[in-house]
């Protein structure tokens, strides 16, 4: 009992204690608003990942594509994990404006928007057609005629704020798009013939789906022209991707082996098709594979914040190391006196390691509270400080970021609190060791004093 | 006289501490019985050794060679845990510059030897006796009115007073003073050797630790420490 009740009177009288609190704080503080903002960012990207690809893609990176999966899409129909399936046409085109010699490279992709929209999130990207998706490419102004879906950042530019100048409908714009038709073999289709597929498409919407990237790069076509435009619509039509979504009781993992095991048995019953060998380049991955590249960026970033705030720990445990041998040092009189009425040295341990973790919960709670409050308001602060001073924690002209995350994780709370207190009580460890192995005689001597 | 009509008896005790590259030795030798009920002062000049003797006979610290024994018993034979027992229950010290705890009040320093040898629990079955015992001590010894009070709210004889509350709380067979009017005035320094007196005539068993021969000449008996050696007991 003794040691609770000067571990409580250590922490609340001794001034000294207060900046072990305060370095605690300050260090959960920060790694709460930093963990918190930086994992909040990475489970975005990752959400946007996901919904952009849905769950699983079968596909190949040639532009030439692969046959026959019009039968891969009935028996993937036919299995009951499969909740929709959506096949892409993808490639890379010239884009300009009709009566202009302006042009841009972009990439495009076919879908068909209504079967997309079931496996992707795409229908909730649309601005002026997320109500009805299935209209996505019918014009408000000319709904016969083709339309296209243009990435947002190739349409509109950020304001200051990240968000953007839409009208009250689409401009009624008429783009040519033109791309190099490829036959199954790889080769230009039309040479000798003005080589490149062009066709006129009109603006019918916009699509913001967050990711950077394909928002700035990214148009899309109905499915049927798109395989026109790229000359996979011959006699054994051709895809570049089936994008897969699986029913909600499925396993990521297991959905995505079952979809392989099917594939492996289909391209066996195909072998002896015309354009087979088409088939061994397509893979199975599931949408965290298939957006590698993208999500793996970030992931190393936090993994390296994660690695810097390793060190923040490493430099709290110091503050707090330092600080305990000065109130030990400060104590060793009563370390003495203590032991002079038969306190033992495991009980002197526990005393000042019962201080240690008074100090890493203080500071703990106190840096838990501010951070969290600090996040609460950190979209407000944000704004305040972009009014007054102009500044921003990233320039949403550049980023597509819209409001700086801030929903707490509990686990990732925990694992801080765990690691403050932890700091605190290693920090505590090697003074409180060598306070308790000093014969009692050693601390009341007069000069100690 | 037998081993076992003694509470304390040293023999052949030597220490010697290491200053610079210089080696001195303290005691040479020192041979010492009390008897239980007795109170003993030990006298001698500074530097003489009391102080290095009276740790050494309450198990603050151990001499480089010669043995202790406490009721019989040689301390050398005792485990840590009994170390600890044997400073917590049988013994209790009386210091020159008093050592309590400034976080604790009055009260809890007096009771503070209870609450260590007890844990949670056990502490919280005998707190009211334990609160109880250390009030009746306090007023014994003059501080009823204090027990709430820190010690840097008391003089230096009030603080005294308190430090004995403390060694007593346990009830402890033998009490060890060390220089324990040394920092008081004259006054002040008297009014606790009279409570020493009390103490010794209700039969506590007291070595204390002077060097000052008139304050010494309070106790029963004088033991005169000199060279490291006992010149006159």
């Amino acid at each position: 009992m003794y040691k609770v009740i000067l571990a409580t009177r250590y922490l609340v009288k001794r001034q000294i204690a207060y900046f072990a609190v305060l370095a605690v704080a300050l260090y959960v503080f920060t790694v709460v608003v930093v963990m918190t903002v930086l994992t909040g960012l990475v489970t975005d990207f990752k959400q946007k990942n996901h919904s952009f690809v849905g769950d699983c893609v079968v596909g190949t990176e040639s532009l030439v594509g692969f046959a026959y999966y019009e039968d891969f899409m009935k028996i993937l129909e036919r299995s009951d994990f499969v909740e929709g399936i959506s096949p892409v046409i993808k490639s890379y085109a010239l884009v300009s404006p009709v009566e202009t010699e302006q042009n841009l490279g972009v990439e495009i992709m076919g879908i068909d928007v209504v079967k997309h929209s079931r496996v992707t999130g795409f229908g909730q990207t649309l601005y002026y057609r997320k109500d009805d998706a299935s209209k996505a490419f019918k014009p408000v102004y000319a709904p016969n005629l083709a339309g296209c879906v243009i990435g947002i950042d190739l349409a509109l530019q950020r304001d200051a704020k990240g968000g953007y100048p839409y009208g009250s409908g689409p401009t009624e714009m008429a783009l040519a798009i033109s791309c190099f038709p490829l036959t199954a073999k790889g080769a230009l289709a039309k040479v000798g013939a003005g080589m490149v597929n062009t066709q006129t498409f009109y603006y019918s919407d916009n699509s913001e789906s967050g990711l950077a990237r394909v928002d700035s790069s990214m148009v899309y076509l109905p499915f049927e022209q798109a395989q026109l435009l790229c000359g996979m619509a011959g006699a054994v039509k051709r895809v570049n991707a089936i994008h897969i979504k699986f029913r909600p009781n499925v396993r990521l993992e297991a959905g995505c082996e079952e979809v392989d095991s099917l594939w492996q048995s289909f391209g066996r019953e195909k072998a002896g098709e015309k354009q087979a060998y088409l088939l061994k380049n397509v893979t199975v991955q599931s949408w965290k594979d298939y957006r590698r590249g993208s999500i793996a960026a970030m992931e190393k970033e936090q993994t390296m914040l994660t690695a810097l705030f390793a060190l923040v720990g490493i430099t709290t445990v110091f503050i707090v190391f330092v600080v305990f041998y000065m109130i030990i040092s400060h104590k060793s009189k009563d370390i003495g006196i203590l032991k002079s009425i038969g306190v033992s040295n495991g009980n002197i341990i526990k005393l000042f390691s019962g201080f240690a973790f008074l100090v890493g919960i203080s500071g703990s709670a106190v840096g838990l509270f501010s951070g969290w409050l600090f996040l609460l308001k950190i979209n407000r602060i944000e704004d305040w400080l972009f009014a007054r001073f102009g500044f921003q924690l990233w320039d949403r002209t550049i980023y597509a970021i819209g409001d700086i995350p801030s929903q707490v994780d509990a686990k990732v709370l925990a694992v801080i609190v765990f690691s403050a207190i932890a700091a605190c009580l290693v920090g505590a460890l090697v003074p409180s060791w060598q306070a308790a192995k000093q014969k009692p005689v050693e601390t009341l001597q007069v000069s100690q004093l | 006289m037998g081993k076992d009509d003694f509470i304390l008896k040293a023999e052949g005790l030597h220490k010697s501490y290491r200053m610079g590259a210089t080696e001195v030795k303290v005691l040479k030798g020192v041979d010492l019985a009390v008897k239980s009920g007795e109170f003993v002062a030990i006298v001698g000049a500074s530097g003489s050794g009391k102080s290095t003797l009276l740790h050494i006979l309450g198990a603050l610290d151990s001499p480089d060679k010669g043995v202790v024994a406490f009721a019989g018993r040689d301390l050398d034979q005792f485990s840590g845990d009994e170390l600890n027992k044997f400073r917590n229950k049988m013994v209790g010290f009386v210091f020159q510059f008093y050592h309590l705890l400034d976080e604790l009040s009055v009260l809890e320093n007096v009771f503070l030897p209870v609450m260590v040898s007890r844990s949670v629990v056990g502490w919280f079955s005998c707190r009211r006796w334990a609160k109880r015992r250390a009030r009746e001590l306090l007023v014994q010894l003059g501080l009823g009115e204090r027990a709430n009070h820190k010690p840097y709210q008391l003089s230096g004889g009030e603080r005294q007073r308190v430090a004995i509350g403390r060694a007593l709380m346990n009830e402890p067979r033998l009490l060890l003073a060390d220089e324990p009017t040394g920092n008081l005035d004259s006054a002040t320094g008297n009014g606790i050797l009279d409570v020493f007196e009390k103490l010794n005539r209700a039969g506590q068993t007291i070595i204390m630790v002077s060097h000052d021969e008139r304050i010494a000449q309070r106790a029963g008996r004088i033991v005169m420490l000199a060279d490291g050696k006992i010149r006159r007991a």
